[in-house]
Parts: C-alpha cells; sequence; structure tokens
C-alpha cells in the first residue's frame, strides 16, 4: 500500500525500490474510498448479485497485482506451485501485507476436498459495513474474495472464491468466512500429475 | 435508576434521524419525538441569533426542573443531543463519544443515506455498549 511522504524522493514511481518497509495507510481513508467504490458500483447494477460480481472483479485485479508483487518481494521471484503452499501464502503473505496480520483460521472444508476457508472474525473492509437487512446476505468481503481469485488464478489454481457470513455462538456479529472452491478436474490433474512425479 | 433518559439525533434541516430512549420517564411516541426535534432545531437557530455574544454557537445546555438536556452541534450541522437527569455530568464527552461513532459506523456505511434516518446495526450495537459503559461509570460513582 501506498506509503505517506515518501512521494517526493521518487518521481517516477519505477524508481521506487520494492522493499516493504512500514508502510500504512489510513484506515479511515481506506473506509472512505471502499464506501465510494460501493455506492459507485450499486448505482451501475440492478441486482445484489450483480454488485457482488462487480466488487470481485475490482478485488481480482488487486489480487493480480499483489501476487506479482509479492512474489517478487518476498519470494525471490519464485511462486508456490503446490495446493497447500499457495493457500498458506495467501492466508499469511498476502493478509499480513493488505490487512497488518495473518487471517484467524485457515481450514478444510468438511463436505467436500476440494473446498478450504480462510475465515476471519472481523474483516478489514467490513469493520464499518452494516448490510441492511433487505439486502439479505450479501457480503462486501466479495471484493476481498476477488483478490483471493485472482492471486490464485494467476498462480494456477483456479478457483470459484465467495464471501459468505457465518453466525458464531455467543456473538452479537458473525464472522466472514471465504470459501475457496478449486476446480474439480483440475484438482485431479495436478493430484495424477504429484502421483506421477513421486511413484 | 437512569442517567439518561433519551438520545436524538437530527439533520441539517430539523428532521429526527436518530431516536432512542432508556428506561420510563421521558418517553415519547414517534410524532411527539419528531415534533420536539424539530422544535429543538428551531430553538437552537433562535437562540444564535439572539445571544447577545458574538459568533454564538447555540444552545448546550438546557437546565429544567425534571431533566437536563445537553446539545451538541457538528461542523456540519448534525445535532446530537440527550436528555438526562437533573445534574448528570459528563454528558459532553458522551455526545462527543457518540458523534464519533456517527462518523464511524453511520457515515463509512455505504449503505447509508446521507440525511435519512439512521438504520445501522454496528451503530446500534456500539451505541449500546457506550451508554452502557457511562451507566457503570455513574453508578460507580
Amino acid at each position: 500500500m501506498i506509503g505517506a511522504g515518501k512521494m517526493k524522493q521518487y518521481t517516477n514511481v519505477l524508481d521506487k525500490p520494492l522493499s516493504k518497509g512500514r508502510q500504512e495507510v489510513s484506515l479511515s481513508g481506506f473506509a472512505y474510498l471502499f464506501s465510494e467504490l460501493v455506492q459507485y458500483n450499486q448505482t451501475q447494477v440492478d441486482n445484489i448479485g450483480e454488485l457482488e460480481r462487480r466488487l470481485e472483479d475490482a478485488g481480482y485485479a488487486v489480487g493480480v497485482r499483489v501476487l506479482e508483487l509479492l512474489c517478487h518481494r518476498e519470494k525471490g521471484n519464485r511462486r508456490e506451485t503446490r495446493l497447500l503452499g499457495i493457500l498458506s501464502f495467501v492466508h499469511s503473505t498476502v493478509w499480513k501485507v493488505l490487512f497488518g496480520k495473518v487471517a484467524d483460521s485457515l481450514e478444510k472444508g468438511t463436505e467436500h476436498e476440494d473446498e478450504y476457508m480462510i475465515s476471519e472474525k472481523e474483516l478489514l473492509v467490513n469493520r464499518f459495513i452494516s448490510v441492511p437487512k433487505d439486502m439479505g446476505s450479501f457480503n462486501c468481503g466479495a471484493f476481498v474474495a476477488g483478490i483471493v481469485r485472482g492471486v490464485l488464478d494467476n498462480a494456477g489454481f483456479p478457483a470459484v472464491v465467495t464471501a459468505h457470513f457465518v453466525p458464531v455462538d455467543g456473538q452479537q456479529r458473525p464472522r466472514t468466512t471465504i470459501l475457496i472452491k478449486f476446480a474439480e478436474e483440475w484438482l485431479l490433474i495436478t493430484n495424477r500429475y504429484y502421483e506421477e512425479k513421486q511413484g | 435508576m437512569a442517567a439518561i433518559y433519551s438520545l436524538y439525533i437530527i439533520n441539517k434541516s430539523g428532521g429526527l434521524i436518530f431516536y432512542k430512549d432508556y428506561g420510563l420517564q421521558g418517553r415519547m411516541d414517534t410524532n411527539d419525538s419528531l415534533r420536539l426535534a424539530s422544535l429543538w432545531h428551531s430553538m437552537h437557530a433562535i437562540s444564535q441569533q439572539l445571544s447577545p455574544i458574538l459568533g454564538c454557537s447555540g444552545i448546550e445546555l438546557l437546565e429544567a426542573d425534571t431533566f437536563d438536556l445537553h446539545c451538541f452541534q457538528s461542523l456540519t450541522g448534525t445535532k446530537f443531543f440527550v436528555v438526562s437527569e437533573p445534574g448528570t455530568q459528563n454528558m459532553e464527552n458522551l455526545l462527543k463519544h457518540i458523534y464519533e461513532l456517527y462518523t464511524d459506523y453511520v457515515l463509512k456505511n455505504p449503505f447509508y443515506e446521507m440525511e435519512m434516518p439512521i438504520r445501522c446495526e454496528l451503530f446500534d450495537i456500539n451505541l449500546a455498549q457506550s451508554i452502557q459503559k457511562d451507566r457503570v461509570s455513574y453508578l460507580g460513582r
């Protein structure tokens, strides 16, 4: 994210070093920008599904760039090729750079082999957002789901990623779960590939 | 015993956008609360002009026999006021804190339309928490 006060030094973005350092943006600034993004997209759509899709697309564009940057900065130009590797990359590295903390949990789906879930007690983008009752289960986390999909897709792991509210016992607010569902035929191919490689 | 009777938030044109009452005293129905809100809006505006002090920002505290009314006006003209038990202290800070909650959970919410009634779950939750905290510290005194 953009570091404040460093702009005078480098006139060209390409002259800037890629090293990380402590770069933070104002949470309020981000919250207003994100709110505006949602409001703008709301004026462009007829239904909630469409809005979800547009937020996801906006996130996808972020995901593509984040993958590129972080592979270069954190991994010395190497990219994860294993499923669990890329998932933990998203869960820890990506989350830490974007939200300043590791995601609360990364779990494998209990019902389906090809499903994984990243859960967050309070997603940063949802910190100030109350979704009205008439919008049903709409979740602005669709933006984050889009980021995750962008990262996975461009790392060679095509997946369908969605954001859901999940009620928690004894808590007033539900947590947000990012559900990652990998394409089944694709899982078969990679499994076969690794089996052949090992055997 | 409750220190705060009720809380009102009115927009810059005097429309009531949020009302909540706490406890039994001073409870009002919807029409009465709307009326009181716009009445206060006008009184506040008149007081600004009648005041002998130049650049007066309006009534901040109205003291009556049975209640106190503390008012806080933000720079954009949104007014927050609480009706409380006579002699209740520390209401200015509570109002400022409520204003902070309003800027966080109402203004940063993409589904809130400006100047319209506030229906935000997170605002309600956080408001209830701070009122509760205020009440606890009041009882402790």
